[in-house]
Order: structure tokens, then sequence, then C-alpha cells
């Protein structure tokens, strides 16, 4: 039985990533869970210099799933590089670093520094709906998305995922856009826009006013748009939204994507990543599927 | 030790004020290694409610392998495990956070409203110390709960909004009308409460240790998501800013900016 994917060029041994943002740098979730056991564990995003964040309250629970605004808080690269990366470094899992910025001199800055860094891959986030600079505005246009994309793939040593925003009128017009521009791979869904007001104190229910909202609820819009980004692109696609079980994560394989991230379910379930590898290979048994390649976009 | 999520079996629940249910849990990993201030998540069984629960350790009981978690019902999720019975099993993810760290000398313990049980195992811990003299205050809206289980372990002082129990007023009133003060102050309570706390420990040069609350989705310090302000860089976050699930929740008050 088969579970190895290729990404750009790097093979990961089973299909299964953590959600950039969900699972730190992995430090924490160590703890719980075996991180060999994933085929890669994607960072939480990264800029060019430490940020501090949004306000609290940044996240709420909602029906089948949570709205976040973090607002990408994170250490810098710096940091990043000298205590993350080695952390990372001592497990037999691929890395894929997120990163974020507020404009393209920043995501060129972060990415040339990573290409002295012995990470595998790496995944733009031009899609964080939170912070008015955190990508937002080159993932909702083709031009400024074509224009990032180029800008990144140039200075960038290793192969480059975007991560697409689903909070777009046609998903796949960004993603040719990102395709024609040189990216290697691409990432979806990034979280939905939302707004939860908690009504007896008339208040938002998180500081930002609006945030991101991940989880169960988000799934079939999330592999609705696996399904059409995967028929109007050649390049690999790492799908996710919402996934919590191998059958999920199957779905998305059937809808067109090579590989596929877990995030909002590990909060509910720290084995959830490592779980999933487990249960896409019972699947596989299950069906007697001898590569887990053969079951990619088989819905037709 | 570390961190377990385990499923345990209810061993009792049972009302002891209006809304506010104390559940004993069968849990040996966690009560092995806890102590006084660090917390739980609680897992509500209905998925659509996916995230956790955090609830305080209000007694560990490391021989007996049981914790006990008194919670009053706030929503959903907290209702639905007040429908739980003895024999019933829920799972439970701890003992997370830094917890108190236990000090010599005289110690006053503040509990407002739902920010008392965790003051019950401090006092506990610190009596069983031997040489910490423990004084309790206890701030309530109007009906009161523990108050008789802290009279073991130290000197109670009430204070109750609706004046029926003690000061009419909140814990800082009872401070102030009773003259109580030690060298290290424990605190668990609504932030106004916290934020006079603060103040009140930095006039006076008092060591103050609160115990704070915020969003939660991982409980374990990957997400981000339930961060207070600190005082200076964090060493971690490398900004202004501190993981209450993890660095907390219990902070010294000089550490932590309250707004
Ligand atoms: C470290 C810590 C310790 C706590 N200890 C206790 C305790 O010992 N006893 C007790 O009764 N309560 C305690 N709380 C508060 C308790 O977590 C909330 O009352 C509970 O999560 C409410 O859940 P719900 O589903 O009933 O409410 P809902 O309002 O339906 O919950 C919706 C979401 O908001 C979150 N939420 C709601 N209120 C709070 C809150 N005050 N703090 C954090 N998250 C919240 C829930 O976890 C859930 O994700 C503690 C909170 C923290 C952070
Ligand atoms: C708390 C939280 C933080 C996130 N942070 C990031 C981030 O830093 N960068 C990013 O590209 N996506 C971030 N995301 C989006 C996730 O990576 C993912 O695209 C989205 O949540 C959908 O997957 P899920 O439903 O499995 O969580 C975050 C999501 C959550 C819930
Ligand atoms: S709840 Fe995730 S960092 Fe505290």
């Amino acid at each position: 039985m088969n579970t190895a994917v290729t990404i750009a060029g790097v093979t990961w041994k089973n299909p299964v990533t953590v959600a950039s943002g969900t699972f730190g740098s992995g430090a924490e979730y160590a703890e719980l869970v075996d991180l060999n056991a994933l085929g890669a564990v994607t960072s939480k995003g990264v800029a060019n210099v430490p940020w501090a964040g949004n306000p609290t309250p940044r996240i709420a629970e909602t029906y089948g799933g949570m709205i976040n605004a973090v607002g990408l808080q994170n250490p810098g690269i710096d940091v990043f590089a000298k205590r993350d990366i080695p952390f990372l470094k001592q497990y037999d899992t691929k890395i894929i670093v997120n990163v974020c910025g507020r404009s393209i001199e920043d995501y060129v800055e972060v990415v040339e520094r990573l290409g002295e860094e012995p990470v595998d891959l790496l995944e733009i986030n031009v899609s964080c709906p939170n912070v008015k600079e955190g990508g937002i505005a080159f993932g909702q246009d083709p031009k400024a998305l074509s224009e990032i994309t180029k800008a990144v793939k140039a200075a960038a040593k290793q192969s480059i995922i975007m991560k697409l925003s689903p909070n777009v009128t046609d998903i796949t017009e960004m993603a040719k856009a990102a395709e024609a521009a040189g990216s290697d791979a691409l990432s979806l869904i990034n979280t939905i826009t939302g707004m939860k007001i908690d009504v007896h104190r008339r208040r938002f229910a998180v500081a930002n006013k609006t945030g991101g909202l991940s989880g169960p609820a988000i799934k079939p819009v999330a592999v609705r748009m696996v399904y059409q980004v995967a028929h109007a692109v050649k390049i690999p696609i790492i799908g996710m939204g919402g996934i919590t079980c191998g059958e999920d994560a199957i779905e998305f394989i059937m809808a067109g994507a090579t590989a596929v991230s877990v995030g909002t379910a590990t909060f509910r379930d720290a084995e959830a990543p490592v779980r999933v590898v487990k249960e896409i290979e019972d699947y596989m048994r299950r069906y007697q599927v001898e590569d887990i390649n053969d079951l990619r976009g088989c819905v037709e | 030790m570390g961190i377990t999520k385990m499923t345990a079996t209810i061993l009792r629940q049972d009302v002891i004020a209006n809304g506010i249910y104390s559940m004993v849990l069968s849990a040996e990993e966690i009560a092995a290694c806890a102590k006084a201030g660090q917390f739980v998540n609680l897992y509500s069984r209905d998925g659509s409610r996916l995230l956790p629960r955090p609830i305080s350790l209000c007694d560990i009981d490391p021989k007996a392998g049981t914790i006990r978690l008194v919670y009053r019902i706030a929503g959903k999720g907290t209702e639905e495990f007040s429908t739980y019975h003895a024999g019933d099993t829920i799972d439970v993810m701890g003992p997370l956070g830094n917890g108190f760290a236990k000090k010599e000398g005289s110690a006053v313990l503040m509990g407002g409203g739902i920010g008392i049980p965790p003051m019950l195992e401090l006092a506990k811990e610190l009596h069983s110390m031997g040489n910490v003299d423990v004084k309790v205050v206890l701030g309530y809206r109007d009906e009161v709960f523990l108050d008789t289980e802290f009279a073991e372990y130290s000197t109670v002082y009430y204070a109750s909004e609706d004046g029926k129990h003690g000061v009419h007023g909140n814990v800082m009133d009872a401070i102030r009308e009773y003259g109580i003060t030690g060298d290290t102050i424990y605190a668990c309570g609504p932030m106004p409460m916290l934020k006079a706390m603060k103040e009140y420990a930095v006039t006076n040069d008092i060591e103050a240790q609160l115990s704070f609350e915020e969003r939660m989705a991982c409980g374990i310090g990957a997400c981000l998501a339930c961060v207070c302000q600190s005082a200076d860089v964090d060493e971690h976050s490398h900004v202004k800013n501190k993981r209450v699930c993890k660095d907390g929740p219990v902070f010294d008050a000089r550490e932590v900016e309250l707004s």
C-alpha cells in the first residue's frame, strides 16, 4: 500500500499535514502526539518582524465551527529560524513554513531568509482575512496575486505553495493567476470571513468584529472549491477546511487534492491529524486501494 | 509528568447551589501531577460544540486518583455537562497551565464568584505546608457555595453583593472592612476584581498572583487565541503578549497589563 505523495518535488510519506496556525510550530502538540507520523508539519504564519496580533477576544465558537481573528501574531523570522526550525528538524517529517507579510518586500525578505534554512516548502498566505495587510489584498485580486507570486517565486530557493482565499467570487481565476505566475502548488481554503454577535451583551463576539470561519461547518465549501480548482490548474493542491477524519480527507482527495491539512479539528482532538493518517489507511484497506494517488480526482 | 487526554468516569455529580455543580472524576494520571491553579479542558459530546471548556481544579486527590470540578452553567456546554450522572464518562485533558507558586509566610486567598473553586485546592495545599497562615476572602453575588469547606484550612471572610453574607459588597470591601493583609495574595475572579487586586498589591507592595480567564481553543499554547497583555516583551512570543493557557492562567500582577 502506498500513501506517499509528491508536492512540487517534495515527497511526503503520507498526504497529511496540519493547517497553519492551528499547530504552532509543533512544540506544544509534540508532547501529545508523534510528529513523525505526519507527512508534513506546516507552521504558523511568520513575518519579517514580530507581530502582536489582534486584541482579545480572538475566537468564538459557532455551530460546528469557530471564528478566529488572531491577527497573525508571530515572533518574527529570526526567532522562528533560531528556535522553531531546529526543533522541527528533529522529526522525520517535511517542514512547510507559512509566510505572511504586509507588503511584497516583507514576503520577499522572509522567503530569502528561509533560503538558507533546511525547510522543504514555503506556503505563502495571501488570504488571511483578519489583518488588513495580512495578505488578503493580494489574495482577492488576480493581478496583485500574480505580482506577489512572481516576486516570491523569484526570491525563493524552495518550491512555493500559494494559499488561496475562499473570499472571492471565482476561486479558479485566482488559482490560474497563481499557476501562471509560477506557483508550484496551491493550498486551499483559508478561512471564510464571518461574524458572530453576542445578543446578550449586544457586542461582537470577537474584538476584530469579523473573523475567519473554520471547522466542519466550512467543509462542503472547501470540497467544492478544491474540485473547481483541480479542474482549472495542473499544479498539485493541498486541500483543507473542516477535515476531522479519514473519510473527510478522502473526500478532498477525490475532489482533486494531492494532500490535505487538518486544522480546527485538532483543538477538539489533539490526535486528529495522526488519526486521519490511520483512517486513510483503513479506508485504503477496506476498498483495496493500492496507491493513494489512484484516488485523486476519481470522482468524475 | 505531562498532559493527559483521557475518557474519565464521573464518580459523582451534585448541585451545590442554584446553577452550580460539583463533579468528581476518576482521572488518575491527571490527579497524580496536578496542582492548585491548574485547569482541565472538558469536551462536549455534541460535535457541533467543538471547542473545549476550560474548568479549574477545585480539588486534587492523588491517592484516590480523583479530581473535582465546580462549575457554573454559563451556556450550552456546561448545561450539557450538568446532565451527566455518576457512571457516565467525559473526555478531559489536563493538567493545563502553570498553577499558583505557593509561598511561605502569610497568604491571603481571594475568590470571587466562579473564581472561588480553585482557591479551595490552593487553601488545602498551603495549609498542608504547615507553616503558612491562610486567610480566605470569598465574594458572592447572592447564594453561597463551598464556604464551609474552606473552614478546615483557613480563616474565612465573606462578602456578598446582596449583603446577606458577610460584608455588603465585594472582596475588596471585605479586605478594607477587616483590614486583611498578608505576604502573598492569590486571587481568582472577574476582571474588575483582578484589576482592583493588582492596584492594591502594587500600592502596598505585596506580591499578588492573579488567575486569568480568556477564550481558548487549543488550551496548550499552540493557537494564540488566549493571550493577555504583558508588561514586557514575552520571551516566547517576542511581543507583549502571554498565553493564558500555557504561561498562565496564573500571573504575577507586575508582569501583566489589565485593561
Ligand atoms: C482557565 C479557566 C478556568 C476556568 N475555571 C472555571 C471553573 O472552575 N468553573 C466555572 O464555572 N467556569 C470556569 N471557567 C469558565 C468556563 O470555561 C466557561 O464558563 C465555559 O467555557 C462556558 O461554556 P458554555 O458552553 O457553557 O458557554 P458558551 O457561552 O456556550 O460557550 C461558548 C464558547 O465560549 C467559551 N467561553 C464562554 N465563557 C467563557 C469564559 N468565561 N472563559 C473562557 N471561555 C469561555 C466556551 O469555552 C466555548 O468555547 C474557566 C475559564 C478559564 C479560561
Ligand atoms: C486559530 C487559527 C489560526 C490560523 N492561522 C493561520 C495562519 O497563520 N496562516 C494561514 O495561512 N492560515 C491560518 N489559519 C487557517 C487554517 O490554516 C486553515 O486554512 C483553515 O482553518 C481551514 O481549515 P480547518 O477548517 O481544518 O481549520 C488559521 C486558522 C485558525 C482556526
Ligand atoms: S488556547 Fe491556544 S494558545 Fe491558549
